[in-house]
This record gives structure tokens, sequence and C-alpha cells, in this order.
């Protein structure tokens, strides 16, 4: 038997599951050495919901609800990837307007999903302010979202067929009015926080995510961009007629330091926030005249298959596998979590970094714990 | 002190009169209190304002209700509060040490106050080793914080203490040697001497100085990070371990932890001002002690400032400011005092 080369003594610290910057209920157990952390092993479960054992047992509809409980902070994107799901096994299609109010409201999702990624990344890094100054501007999406269809967080909003609200009279506006004076909060942004010393200093050197890496552990959205991999479902395979709209698929370029930093991950969402805006433009320009409750099915009753159907949420690749036994009921409902993936990847990425690190680390592939237990 | 025993001679009748001991020892009492509740105060005002100055930088309006105007009194509140607040002593915690260590981390704040020079008679004793005092008192908080962070039993918490206890060794240094830089051209290390070697207009101070200049910034740097402020603030980096040393602290004894604190942050900008913003020098029109006030605020709002305007450094980074950037410069910012003193020694 050989023995292992005594490495000093080591302390197991427990982070979380209550811990200020675990993003939820994740707990990690570190092996620290000093400030230096020798292993991870994240641990998960402490929001597990049965999300998928729920949806065997309730119509199709319904499912919709629960679904926007797993990610709680893009509502709108996960809910979508369900009704695009159920709509694909049911061959339904829906009217241009939908498409261009369903693009509209998770491109504005996705804005406030960034923002609050953006924001408590800030705030784990040790910067209090730009986090208020994120959730001021969230919350004037979510101001939006409750005038639309009265909910702040968790909207049940697209439904199978259609969307639950057309938009009030006076939010295309709004809207625009929200876009013009956002604008210069990303520039505002950029100055107080991206490119400022110490902020470069704790990230542009951490948390390395190589290319291979991202593709063998399945890393998708913003963090697999910003391994500088160009890679959005939005343009790779599109979904409600986002082939039509105009914009970029913003990578990391490795700008100050190696590529697929942590810094690379949260600059390609800073820069996806302008896409979103200029998404958001496109869909209040374009938005066609339509009934949003044309196509919505008197009874969900898709026939006996199957289906995979896969959308980009703000997390990366959402997918949802369903199974249908030809009944009201899904026979099986599967989901393919973004985060999921991304956290498989971190005790490859946090080994041997610092305390100080971990959290660098974690706030930057921007977890929601909620998609990971379901 | 002096002034103070002068003072009740001329003002309470028979003072004089009183036994010798009881002559010297009033003073000292009286002027133990002033100091407690200078230090008292300091902080209710500044935790106030820090709250202020946090809340209208991030488009807020902090506590607006308790006491009226602009919530005053929250701070009052949130003291009572504490004070009601059940005591907690961790089942595993090393008693002892656990309830002494907030009292010696705000033991090493409270001393320090003695040497301040508020005014021209302004001081409680203008000790020949001032400068030497208040170096030396200030660092037994980090004893008390090693304390507090062993005998909570916490592994937040001794990771805290130890960060604590790394880094204010580590920037002691540099901001001793940056003092010395003051210290040689003065001759003395009272800190009255070094006031008073300021004297005679804005241009006299030593910030306005050749070396003495840059000697502040690695003061102000150094001290910043003796006090744990943002960007040094690792010891309690609350989004790392949680609340650092303090974390298994509640009530009155967190309290005096951030007592200490918040005195602390004056007291090193006290002494920034006493050194190199002229102390209590200033135009005529308002009086000695509301300049040095004044100044010391100044430097506490430029904290505050930094804190929220700031991210926090990691551990390595915050050892390589000190040792590689801020020693350095400080010895040579003292070889270059030293030949400045030389030369003018050489050529009256």
């Amino acid at each position: 038997m050989q023995v292992e080369a005594y490495a000093g003594e080591e302390m197991v610290l427990n982070m979380g599951p209550q811990h200020p910057s675990t993003h939820g209920v994740l707990r990690l157990e570190l092996e620290t050495d000093g400030e230096i952390v020798r292993n991870v092993i994240p641990h998960i479960g402490y929001l597990h919901r049965c999300f998928e054992k729920h949806a065997e047992n309730i119509d199709y509809p319904g499912v919709i609800p629960f679904c926007d409980r797993m990610d709680y902070i893009a509502s709108m994107n996960n809910s979508l990837g369900y009704a695009l799901a159920v709509e694909k096994l049911m061959g339904l299609e829906v009217n241009e307007r939908v498409k261009t109010l369903r693009v509209l409201m998770a491109e504005l999702n996705r804005i406030a999903s960034h923002l609050l990624s953006i924001g408590t990344y800030a705030m784990d890094i040790g910067s209090f302010t730009p986090f208020l100054h994120c959730f001021r501007e969230r919350e004037k999406v979510l101001d939006l979202f409750e005038w639309l269809c009265g909910a702040r967080l968790l909207y049940n909003y697209n439904w199978v067929g259609g969307v639950s609200h057309d938009i009030p009279e006076g939010f295309e506006a709004k809207t625009r009015e929200f876009m013009t004076q956002f604008e210069p909060v990303i520039a505002e942004m950029d100055k107080l926080l991206s490119y400022n010393k110490i902020f470069l200093e704790r990230t542009a050197d951490v948390g390395i995510i190589s290319e291979e890496q991202a593709l063998s552990h399945n890393v998708t959205g913003p963090n697999l961009r910003g391994s500088g991999i160009a890679w959005d479902l939005r343009k790779e395979e599109p979904y409600c007629g986002y082939e039509t709209y105009e914009f970029e698929v913003p990578v990391g370029l490795g700008e100050h330091g190696p590529l697929g930093s942590c810094w690379d991950r949260y600059y390609v969402r800073i820069r996806e926030m302008e896409q979103s805006l200029g998404l958001i433009r496109q869909a209040l320009d374009r938005l066609p005249e339509g009934d949003v409750h044309e196509h919505i099915p008197r009874r969900v009753r898709p026939a006996k298959s199957e289906v995979y159907d896969r959308t980009e949420t703000p997390r990366g690749e959402l997918g949802y596998y369903l199974v249908s036994d030809g009944g009201l009921i899904p026979f099986r409902v599967k989901v393919k979590s973004p985060c999921f993936t991304v956290l498989s990847l971190l005790p490859a990425i946090a080994k041997g970094g610092m305390v100080a690190d971990i959290i660098a680390i974690i706030g930057s592939i921007d977890i929601v714990m909620g998609e990971i237990d379901r | 002190m002096e002034y103070l025993r002068e003072l009740l001679t001329q003002q309470v009748a028979g003072y004089d009169q009183l036994p010798e001991v009881l002559q010297i020892f009033l003073p000292m009492l009286l002027a133990c209190l002033l100091c407690l509740g200078l230090v008292a105060f300091i902080p209710l005002v500044a935790i106030w304002g820090e709250r202020k100055v946090s809340a209208h930088m991030q488009d807020r309006l902090g506590p607006m209700r308790v006491g009226g105007w602009h919530g005053w009194a929250q701070t009052i509140a949130d003291g009572v509060k504490l004070l009601l607040k059940e005591d907690i002593v961790p089942a595993q915690a090393d008693r002892l040490l656990f309830k002494l260590a907030p009292l010696v981390v705000f033991a090493g704040g409270f001393a320090a106050f003695v040497v301040l020079p508020f005014g021209e008679s302004f001081i409680v004793s203008d000790l020949n080793i001032g400068v030497l005092y208040i170096a030396a008192i200030s660092s037994l908080g980090v004893v008390g914080i090693i304390m507090a962070g062993w005998a909570s039993n916490n592994k937040y918490a001794l990771f805290g203490g130890m960060r604590a206890a790394a880094q204010i060794v580590s920037y002691e240094i540099p901001t001793v040697l940056a003092i010395l830089t003051v210290v040689i051209p003065v001759g003395s290390l009272s800190m009255q001497e070094i006031v008073r070697a300021q004297s005679g207009g804005v241009f006299n101070w030593f910030i306005f100085q050749p070396v003495t200049f840059l000697a502040f910034w690695v003061v102000y740097l150094g001290t910043l990070a003796e006090v744990n402020r943002t960007p040094f603030d690792i010891p309690e980096a609350e989004s790392e371990l949680v609340a650092g040393y303090h974390t298994e602290y509640s009530g009155m004894r967190f309290a005096f932890f951030f007592l200490a604190e918040y005195a602390n942050m004056f007291l090193v900008s006290a002494l920034a001002t006493t050194l190199f913003l002229g102390g209590w020098h200033g135009p005529g029109f308002l009086p000695g002690p509301a300049w040095f006030i004044l100044k010391a605020t100044a430097l506490v709002f430029v904290q505050m400032w930094l804190r929220w305007t700031l991210p926090r450094l990691r551990v390595d980074q915050l050892m390589h400011v000190s040792w590689k950037v801020l020693l350095p410069i400080s010895f040579l910012l003292v070889l270059a005092a030293g030949t400045l003193a030389l030369w003018r020694e050489g050529s009256p």
C-alpha cells in the first residue's frame, strides 16, 4: 500500500447552505490549507422541489407555473422553453404577435436576470454599490412585468399556444422609456466596476474555463461564450423567429488575462444586455397585430410521442424532454439544466485557488439553485 | 490634563484644599470620562453618517424615521436594541477569551484617544512618545481580534482572526516607517510638537512638503488596512467569511466591535490629521478643536467613500501591496527624509 505524501494539515470548511454568497443553498465542502483550497466538493439538493414528479401529475398547462419556479430569476425564459416544447409536441403554430411578444419578454427578462447576476457578482467581489444600482434598474423591468401580467417574479406568462396577457396600452412607450434611460447605465457599470483595477485583479486571472473543458462539461450560455465559443441557440437553432432579428453573439476575448476567466464571463453578460436592448427595440418596432389567445387549445392533449426542445435562457441551454402517452398529463418531463452542467465543472476550476477565488468563481458561473435542484 | 487641573482650581472653590491625591486624580477621571464619551459618541455619529453616505451613493435615502430629522437617532435606537439582545456565548467557545476579546479591542481604540491633540490645550496627555504610543496601543486591537477569532470556535471566525493578524502586522510596518518621515524633521515624538512644527500657514503642513507628501498616502493606505476598511476589509469579508472574527458575536459584545471599528476609523484619521494636515491649525474664524475634528471627519468621509466604491482585494494581493509596494516606498521615504534633514542641518 502506498501512503500519500503528507501534504500538511487541512481544514474542512463547510461553506453553505446558509452562506451569504453561495447564491442560494449550495453547500460546498472545502478542504483548505490556510487560504488555499485543495479540494471542492459541491453538494446540491437543498432546494429540491420534485419538479419532475409534479409535472407527471398535472395537466400540460399546469406545469408552466412549476417551470417558472425553477430558475426564478428568469421565469419568462423558463416557461417559454416549456411552452415551445409542448407546442412542438402538438404541432401547434402560434401567430406572429405571440412570437414577437415572447421574444420581447424573454429579452426583457434576460436583462433583469443579467442585472441580478452582475449585481450580486459585484457584491461577491466586495463592492456593494453596483449591486444596488443593478437592482434599481431590475426593479424597473419588474415593474413592467407587473403591469403586464400582475406578477413580479413568477409570471406564468407563456401559455401553450399563446401568452396570458396582451400588452397593456402604453406599455410600448414605457418600455422604450426604460431602454433610453437604461442604456447609459451599462456604460456606468463599465466605469464603476468592469474596468476597476481591483475588480480586474480579482477576476481576470481566476477560474479559467478552457475551450476544451467548456465543451466536455457541456457548459452553455454566457459561460460558454466567455470561453470564446460563439454558440447561441438563438442563432444556431432559432425559435420564435429569432432568425429574423439582427443581433450579435458577444464572446469573451481574453482582453485582461487568459481567455475564459471570470471577468470574460462577467463581461459577456454586460455585452449581452446591450444586444437584448437591440432585440427589444426590433420587437417593439415590428409588433404585428393579432390575438394572443388565438391558438390556445381548449384541451392540451398531444398524441403519443416524445420531443426534446431547447432554448437559450440567460443561464444557457435549457432543454425540455417531454414524453406524451396520449393523455392529458405528461408521461415524463425531464429538464436539462444549464446551471447543473456548469456546476459540475466547479471542482476542476476551483482547485488550488484561494477561498476568495471560490466566491469569485461561483458568482461568475451565475448559478440558480432552484434550477439545479428543481 | 494640567490645564484641566488649573481650570478646576480656578473655577471650583476650595479645590486646592483637597488632598493632593484627589487633586491629581480628579482631573484624570474627568479626562477619562471625556474620552469615553468621545469614543462612544463618535461611532454614533459615524455609523449614522456612513449609512447616509452609503445610501446616497446607492440612490437610497438611508435611515429617515427614527428621531425625526433624517433619522438621526437611528444608531441610538440600534444601540438600545443591541443592549437588550440576548447575550449568546457558543457552547464550545473559550468563554473567558470570548468575553474578553471585545473589551481588548475596545480598550485599544479607547486608550489611543489619550494622546490626540484636539487643540492647543485640548489633549489629555501630551506624552513625549505620543506617536510611538499610538502606534503601539492601537495594535492592541489585533490581539483582541485574534482572541475573538480563536475563542469563537468557528472556522470562519478563525479565518477572519488569522487574516486580521496577518494584515494588521504587515501594514503596521510601512505605516510606522512613513510616520518616521514626519518625526525626523520635527525631532520629537510628541503629538503637540508635531502639530506646532506645522504652524504658520497651510503650506507648512506636512502634506505639502516634498517627502511627507508621499508619506501621507502611505500612512493613509496603511491605516485604512489597519482598521479593516474596504478595499482591505478581508478579515470581515462578508461574502467570503460571513462576518469574519465577529461571526459568533451578538448583542452588546458585537456592538463593542462595531464601536471600536468606528472609533478606530476616527482615530487613524485624527492621526493623519495630526501628522500631515496641520492638526488643529487653521484660519482663525474657527477654534482649533473644530478644525481638528473637521479635518479628521473629512478623512473619515474619504474612507466611507472608498468603501462604497471599491471592491475588495484578495489576501495575497493585499500582502503584495504591503510588502512589495508600500514597504519599499516607505523605506525610500525614510531615506529621503533623513537625507533632507542632514542636508538642511549642513546648510543653515
